[in-house]
């Protein structure tokens, strides 16, 4: 399965997912005005690797800034890795990356902790 | 060469007196378009980077100014594709960003089907009278219905704006016509 690279923008984050290696990057910024044109392309990937995921899939959140129609997607794509992770096929972990004084992106991790049944990690990020 | 009309010259030292003392660092009237909105955050990131404002502050004024400009591209009332005068005129939008002090004030006005301002009245005392605690239970509700609005806003945007700025909504509505109204927000983030 091809590894989906998309380059980040002044909008739109950088997009690792690499099925060999079961890791799935998501870091930098998304404020795009169209995100689920944006978010599409990585639930279909997301669709096809739970196919066939590794036996641990790493999941990096790593967001400087999301608005909050990205926000929406973001819960699709945990909702995929969710039912990933309850089929039993991939032991999936989310590691949601924050800096020290950002209580605003610390609080919307714990959000989607809330919401989500996936192994949910908070991972402090010195500036 | 002749002085201009007099009136006229005074007319744009008031606009300019106005902002000045509101200390409006940016401003900006007229269509709203996907390219603007990405000229105006960069513009407004240097303007941030510039003040060498604490990145705490820096983030939660970048946040608010997206979901307000992201509002006003995603909430007009007239179809883009209508190309009539009038339609241009009720398409346009107003947005200022000053700092006055420590504080920023972001303000937004933009035309509103009179039949859409009864509910997003509600809509914004409904937020307006919930606690921190109230705000983070209402927007996860929210998130988590699978509702998408068409316009892909997804309801989220206020409540959002609310929570991050830890301040009430200041908002306003003008009549205008028999179809329109003028909507504007005020919010300040310190």
């Amino acid at each position: 399965m091809e590894t989906l690279l998309i380059e980040g923008s002044a909008k739109t984050p950088t997009i690792k997912f690499d099925a060999e290696q079961g890791i799935i990057e998501i870091k930098g910024r998304s404020i795009p005005e169209n995100s689920i044109e944006f978010y599409k392309p990585l639930i279909d990937w997301l669709e096809k690797y739970s196919g066939k995921p590794k036996t641990n899939t790493i999941v990096n959140i790593q967001l400087e800034y999301f608005n909050t129609s990205s926000s929406k997607c973001i819960l699709d794509v945990f909702k995929k890795l969710e039912s990933i992770n309850k089929g039993g096929q991939s032991q999936v972990i989310i590691n949601w990356h924050y800096e020290e004084d950002d209580e605003d992106m610390s609080e919307a991790g714990e959000d989607y902790q809330a919401i989500i049944n996936v192994p949910f990690k908070m991972v402090m990020v010195q500036e | 060469m002749q002085d201009v009309k007099n009136s006229e010259m005074l007319d744009i030292y008031e606009f300019y007196d106005k902002m000045e003392r509101n200390k409006i660092m940016l401003s900006f009237k007229g269509d709203i378009t996907s390219e603007l909105l990405t000229s105006i955050l960069q513009i407004m990131e240097s303007k941030l980077d510039n003040l060498q404002e604490e990145p705490k502050i820096k983030k939660k004024v970048y946040n608010v100014l997206v979901e307000c400009l992201q509002n006003l591209y995603h909430h007009l009332d007239v179809d883009l594709n209508d190309t009539s005068e009038k339609a241009k005129k009720y398409r346009s939008a107003i947005f200022m960003i000053g700092k006055i002090g420590t504080e920023y004030n972001i303000i937004t006005g933009n035309y509103i089907l009179n039949e859409n301002v009864s509910s997003l009245r509600e809509k914004l005392n409904r937020i307006n009278v919930m606690s921190k605690d109230e705000l983070k239970e209402y927007y996860k509700e929210i998130l988590n219905n699978d509702e998408f609005s068409e316009k892909g806003g997804g309801g989220l945007g206020m409540i959002d704006i609310a929570r991050k700025s830890g301040q009430k909504l200041n908002f306003n509505f003008v009549d205008v016509d028999e179809q329109f109204s003028f909507f504007s927000l005020n919010i300040k983030i310190s």
